[in-house]
C-alpha cells in the first residue's frame, strides 16, 4: 500500500509492481563515497577453473609456461562453458587444487600465475562486429571469458546465440542492484556510462533486439542520470524502478519494466526478451571493440572495513589484498560475506581469490549482522507470504519441507522459489526458511534422479527378460526348421520328380528360406554368445565361428556403450572397459533396483495393513 | 545465522504478542469502567493459571520453558478468555477454563504454532457447556444495576461466593441484550419496543457498547501496526452487517439492526482479537475472507436461532476445522503460473 503511494508521489509511471518484496536498509552510501580504484598487482593470482555456470574449461597451458596478459589459459569446453584468461603477464607456477570462494569450503582446481610485473598485453584483436557475420562474432565470444557479472556467471555467448525459434525484440539491462551494500554496478554506471551504452548496442545488434530498456532502482539517482545522459541519441530507454528487493531478479525486473509475467516453464527469450547485467554488456564492448577478454571486474568492498570502496580487481587477486586496499578490516571482524546480506554466503576464509562471481565483499561483525535469536515455531502469521515476490506460500512450503512432504512442496511450486530470502527476512520466528527450501529441493532432485535410474534399470531388466523370451522362441523356430530341413533332404528325388516345371521357383524359395534360417541361426548364436559373455551362459552353446565372434564383439561394444550412457561422468571413449566389470556393475544396479522395488512394495503393504487395522 | 539472509526486519513473536496485549488495554479500561474492577481479578487469575499451566506442560513435554513463557501467547489466551466469560463468576471457573485452554487445546497439540483450535474459544466452549448457568450470569452494567458492587464486594464474591448483606444475585445481574432480545421476541414483542428497555444503549448493550468501541480502537491499532491484516476484521464485520442487514430489511420488527449486531456481544473482540489468531486461522488472503465470513454467518445464526447467548466461540471452533480445506483451496496464483 505504502509502496503504491510512493509510486504515485515519485511519479514513477509505467512501472508494474510485483507482489511482495522487502526494503531492507540499503547501506550503499558507505561504498559510493570514493571513485572506483584499481587494486594493486598481487604477488600471485589464483584462477579457479570453475568461475562460471557450466562445464569446466579445458586447460591450454601447463606449469612453467610464460603467458601474456589476456592470453587464453583455458578454453570453453562444450555448449555451456567459459574461457579463462591471464589477468596479467607472468609465469604459470602451479595448476592444483586450492581454496575457492564457495560456501562448501572445498578446494577446486586453480591455475596459479606469478606476475612478471610487465603487465604485457597480447596483441589486441578488436572485432568489426557491425559488419562481421553475427554468428561468427558470437562464436568468437566463446573465447571472451565473459559471463553474467551480476553474479549468476552464466556464459554470455550462450545467451547471445539465437536458436532461430526465439525472436528477441527487447534487451533488458539489469542495473537494479537491489541487494543492500552492493554498489559495483552503481559506480560502474556513474563512471562508464558511455561504454555501457556501446555494450548495450553490441548486445542489441547481436540479438537483433530493436529495443533496450535499462532498469535502475531509484536509490541510484546519479547512476540513472549518467545513463540517461549517455543514451541520448540512441533507442535505449532508462527506466527508474522503485527500490524494492528483489527487483534485480530477472523475472521480477521484466515484470517491473514491461508488465510481462514470464510463464514459469518458459525462458525469457521465448517471449522475445533477454536480460544482461550492465557490467556484462560493458565487458562485451571491451572485448569486441578493444580485444580485451574478461580479466577483471568491479568489486564492492564494504562493511566492517576502514574505507569502503569499489575496486577494479583482476580475477585471482587474493581477498585479503583487497581488504587491505579498503583500509583493512576493523578489529571485531569475524568473517567475510561474498555477495549481499540477503543472498550472499560466508566465505570459508580470507584466503580466497576474487572470481567472476565476486560482486561484493562484506567484512562481517556481530554489530553489523546480529546473530539471530533461536528460531521459534511458525505461528502462521503469513508475513512471509506477503513478502514473497513469487507469490508463493512460504509458510506452507516450510511445513511441507519440515515434514519431508516433498510431493506437496512440489505441488505448491517449490521450484519457483528464487531463494531471495525475503521470507526469512520478515519471519518473526527467525526460521531459516531458505535453508528448508534448499533442503527440500535437493531431496526432490535426488529422489528424481534415483527414480530415473531405477526406471532405467527396470527398463533394462524388462528388455532382458524380453530378449530371453525371444531367444527361446528363436531356438524353437530353429529346431523346427532343422527338423523340416531333414525331412526335405530325405525326399529330394521325389520332390524333383513331382513337379519338374516349378522346380526353379521351388529351389529359389528354398534357398531364400535357407538363407533366412541361416541368418536366424547366426542371430541366435550371436545373442546366445552375448548372453554368455554377460555371465548368464546358456547351456548347449556351440563353438562360434570367426564371423560370429566378430559380431559378438560388436554387440558387446554396443551394449557397453548403452550401459555407460546413463552415467554422466564416463567419457564415451571409455566404452572399452573390461566387460565383466561393466556387466557386474549393471547387474548390481539392477539388483539394487529390484531390492528397492521389493522394499517399496513391502513398505506399501505394511502401510496398507496399518491403514486397514 | 549461518546462512543468508544475514539481516532481519521482523518484530519477534514476543513483540507481536505484547502489542496484542497492549491493544486489549483500552477495552479492559472500558470494561472496568462499565462493570467494575472485578474483571481485573479474573484477568489476573487467568494469567497466573495460564503461565503456570504453560510452564508445567513445557516441562512435562521436555521443552525449553523460558522462550515459550516469554512469547506471551499464553497470556493472550488468558486475557481473551477472561474477557469472554462473565466477570462475576467464582474464581475456579476461569481457572478451569484457562487450564483446559492451555493444557488441552494448546500444549497437548504441540504448543505454540501447532494448535488447530483457538485455545481461548475452546476454553470458553468447555465452560459454556459444563457450567451453562454460571456462564450466562452476566452482571448488569453498573449504570443500570439495582445494586452497585464495589471492587472489594466483587473480590469477595469471586473468591467467597458471597454478596454483601441482603443483596440478591438478581440485583447485580441481568440478561444480556442479545438474550433479552431473543426471549422477548419469542413473546411476540417487536424489536423497537424491546430495545426501549434500560438494558439497551444507543447502539449496543448499555455500557457494553463502550467496551466494544474500545476493542475496535485496539483493533485499529493492531492493523496500523501491521500485526493483523484488514481481511479478517473487514470480512467478519462486513458479513455480519450484511447478514443482519438483509434480515433486518426484510422484517425490522423481528430482527435487530446491523449496527446492534456489530456493537453487541463479542463482535468486536472476535473481529480483531479472536479470529485474528494466526495459528488456528487461515493464511491466504482469500482464505481469510472466507474464514471470517463463515464465522460471521454462524455467529449470526446462533445468535438469532440458536440456544446460546452468543455464537462466536462455536463459530470460530467450527471454522478452525475448515482451515486446512480453506487454505488448500485458496492458494493464490503463483507468479508465472496460470490460475
Amino acid at each position: 500500500m505504502n509502496t503504491l503511494v510512493n509510486f504515485a508521489q515519485k511519479g514513477l509511471k509505467n512501472v508494474f509492481k510485483f507482489h511482495g518484496g522487502v526494503h531492507p536498509p540499503e547501506n550503499k552510501t558507505q561504498s559510493t563515497q570514493l571513485p572506483i580504484a584499481r587494486a594493486s598487482m598481487p604477488e600471485k593470482l589464483v584462477l579457479p577453473l570453475r568461475q562460471h555456470v557450466g562445464n569446466l574449461p579445458k586447460l591450454k597451458v601447463s606449469v612453467g609456461d610464460k603467458v601474456l596478459k589476456g592470453q587464453l589459459l583455458a578454453e570453453a569446453e562444450g555448449m555451456v562453458s567459459a574461457a579463462i584468461h591471464a589477468p596479467t603477464s607472468g609465469t604459470i607456477s602451479a595448476i592444483e587444487d586450492a581454496m575457492i570462494p564457495h560456501p562448501s569450503g572445498l578446494p577446486d582446481k586453480c591455475i596459479t600465475l606469478v606476475p612478471d610485473g610487465r603487465d604485457e598485453w597480447i596483441a589486441h584483436a578488436p572485432t568489426d562486429w557491425r559488419d562481421a557475420d553475427r554468428k561468427e562474432v558470437i562464436a568468437q565470444l566463446r573465447n571472451s571469458g565473459i559471463v553474467g557479472f551480476g553474479g549468476a556467471t552464466f556464459p554470455s555467448h550462450v545467451k547471445l546465440r539465437t536458436d532461430g525459434k526465439s525472436n528477441v525484440h527487447t534487451l533488458i539491462i539489469n542495473a537494479a542492484e537491489c541487494e543492500p551494500y552492493i554498489t559495483c554496478d552503481d559506480m560502474l554506471m556513474r563512471e562508464r556510462a558511455s561504454e555501457i551504452v556501446q555494450g548495450i548496442q553490441i548486445a542489441q545488434h547481436l540479438l537483433g533486439a530493436d529495443q533496450a530498456v535499462i532498469g535502475i532502482e531509484d536509490n541510484k539517482p546519479e547512476a540513472a542520470k549518467a545513463m540517461q545522459a549517455a543514451v541520448i541519441g540512441t533507442n535505449i530507454q532508462v527506466k527508474v524502478v522503485p527500490t524494492l528487493y528483489p527487483s534485480g531478479d530477472a523475472r521480477r525486473l521484466i515484470y517491473l519494466l514491461t508488465g510481462q509475467e514470464i510463464p514459469h516453464d518458459k525462458r525469457t527469450t521465448e517471449v522475445g526478451l533477454q536480460v544482461f547485467n550492465v557490467a556484462t554488456v560493458l565487458a562485451l564492448y571491451r572485448y569486441l571493440d578493444h580485444g580485451e577478454p574478461a580479466i577483471s571486474r568491479i568489486v564492492s568492498v564494504t562493511g566492517n572495513v576502514g574505507r569502503p570502496q569499489n575496486f577494479e580487481v583482476l580475477f585471482g587477486t587474493p581477498l585479503h589484498l583487497l581488504i587491505q586496499a579498503a583500509g583493512g578490516e576493523k578489529a571485531n571482524t569475524t568473517h567475510y560475506i561474498m555477495g549481499g546480506p540477503m543472498m550472499g554466503f560466508k566465505l570459508p576464509s580470507g584466503d580466497v581469490p576474487i572470481t567472476k562471481a565476486t560482486n561484493c565483499i562484506i567484512a562481517s561483525a556481530p554489530d553489523l549482522f546480529e546473530p539471530p535469536p533461536v528460531p521459534m515455531p511458525c505461528i502462521r502469521c503469513a508475513r512471509c507470504a506477503d513478502a514473497c515476490p513469487v507469490n508463493l506460500q512460504p509458510q506452507e512450503l516450510y511445513w511441507f519441507a519440515k515434514s519431508d512432504n516433498f510431493e506437496k512442496a512440489r505441488d505448491y511450486q517449490l521450484f519457483d522459489c528464487i531463494e531471495c530470502g525475503a521470507c526469512a527476512y520478515v519471519c518473526p520466528s527467525n526460521i531459516p526458511l531458505v535453508q528448508y527450501y534448499r533442503y527440500a529441493k535437493s531431496e526432490i532432485i535426488t529422489a528424481d534422479r534415483a527414480k530415473e535410474a531405477a526406471d532405467l534399470a527396470r527398463q533394462r531388466n524388462e528388455f532382458r527378460l524380453h530378449r530371453i523370451e525371444r531367444e527361446k522362441q528363436e531356438r524353437a523356430a530353429k529346431h523346427a526348421e532343422r527338423a523340416q530341413g531333414a525331412k526335405a533332404a530325405e525326399t529330394p528325388a521325389q520332390g524333383a520328380k513331382q513337379d519338374a516345371a516349378s522346380s526353379p521357383a521351388v529351389s529359389e524359395a528354398d534357398a531364400a528360406k535357407k538363407a533366412a534360417i541361416a541368418a536366424a541361426i547366426e542371430r541366435a548364436k550371436a545373442a546366445k554368445a552375448a548372453a554368455a559373455q554377460a555371465g548368464e551362459a546358456p547351456k548347449n552353446t556351440e563353438p562360434a565361428s570367426n564371423a560370429v565372434k566378430q559380431e559378438i564383439a560388436e554387440i558387446d561394444a554396443r551394449r557397453k556403450a548403452a550401459g555407460l550412457e546413463g552415467k554422466q561422468d564416463a567419457p564415451s571413449g571409455d566404452a572399452k572397459k573390461a566387460t565383466p566389470e561393466a556387466d557386474a556393475e549393471k547387474q548390481a544396479i539392477i539388483a539394487a533396483a529390484i531390492e528397492r522395488a521389493k522394499a517399496a512394495k513391502a513398505a506399501a503393504e505394511a502401510a496398507k495393513k496399518e491403514k486397514g487395522e | 545465522m549461518l546462512q543468508a539472509p544475514y539481516i532481519s526486519s521482523a518484530p519477534s513473536v514476543s513483540t507481536i504478542m505484547l502489542k496484542v496485549l497492549l491493544a486489549l488495554v483500552p477495552g479492559i479500561i472500558a470494561y472496568v469502567w462499565v462493570y467494575g474492577g472485578g474483571v481485573l481479578i479474573t484477568i489476573a487469575l487467568a494469567t497466573a493459571t495460564a503461565l503456570f499451566a504453560e510452564a508445567m506442560m513445557l516441562r512435562l513435554r521436555g521443552r525449553p520453558v523460558k522462550p515459550f513463557i516469554t512469547d506471551y501467547s499464553a497470556v493472550i489466551t488468558a486475557w481473551l478468555l477472561a474477557l469472554a466469560i462473565p466477570p462475576l463468576s467464582p474464581w475456579w471457573l476461569i481457572v478451569v477454563g484457562t487450564l483446559f485452554a492451555i493444557v488441552v487445546a494448546k500444549q497437548l497439540y504441540g504448543g505454540l504454532g501447532y494448535n488447530p483450535f483457538n485455545p481461548a474459544m475452546v476454553g470458553y466452549a468447555v465452560l459454556l457447556i459444563s457450567f451453562p448457568a454460571l456462564m450466562t450470569q452476566w452482571p448488569a452494567a453498573l449504570a443500570i444495576a439495582q445494586t452497585k458492587l464495589g471492587f472489594a464486594d466483587q473480590l469477595h464474591y469471586i473468591f467467597g461466593g458471597l454478596l454483601p448483606g441482603d443483596v440478591k444475585l438478581d440485583a447485580v445481574t441481568s440478561a444480556t441484550p442479545l438474550d433479552y432480545l431473543k426471549t422477548q421476541l419469542k413473546l411476540n414483542h417487536e424489536v423497537a419496543s424491546i430495545s426501549q428497555a434500560p438494558l439497551f444503549g444507543t447502539i449496543g448493550g448499555k455500557g457494553n457498547e463502550y467496551v466494544t468501541a474500545a476493542y475496535l480502537l485496539g483493533g485499529l491499532y493492531l492493523w496500523q501496526q501491521k500485526i493483523i491484516s484488514w481481511h479478517l476484521p473487514i470480512a467478519f464485520l462486513g458479513t455480519l452487517a450484511l447478514m443482519a442487514g438483509v434480515f433486518w430489511l426484510v422484517n425490522p420488527a423481528h430482527f435487530a439492526s446491523p449496527l446492534f449486531h456489530l456493537f453487541c456481544g463479542a463482535s468486536m473482540l472476535a473481529a480483531f482479537f479472536i479470529i485474528t489468531d494466526p495459528v488456528s486461522g487461515p493464511t491466504t488472503p482469500n482464505g481469510k475472507l472466507y474464514f471470517a465470513a463463515g464465522v460471521a454467518i454462524i455467529t449470526y445464526l446462533i445468535r438469532v436461532y440458536g440456544g446460546y447467548p452468543d455464537g462466536v466461540a462455536f463459530a470460530v471452533i467450527f471454522m478452525n476445522i475448515c482451515v486446512p480445506l480453506i487454505d488448500a483451496h485458496t492458494q493464490p496464483r503463483v507468479f508465472g503460473h496460470e490460475k
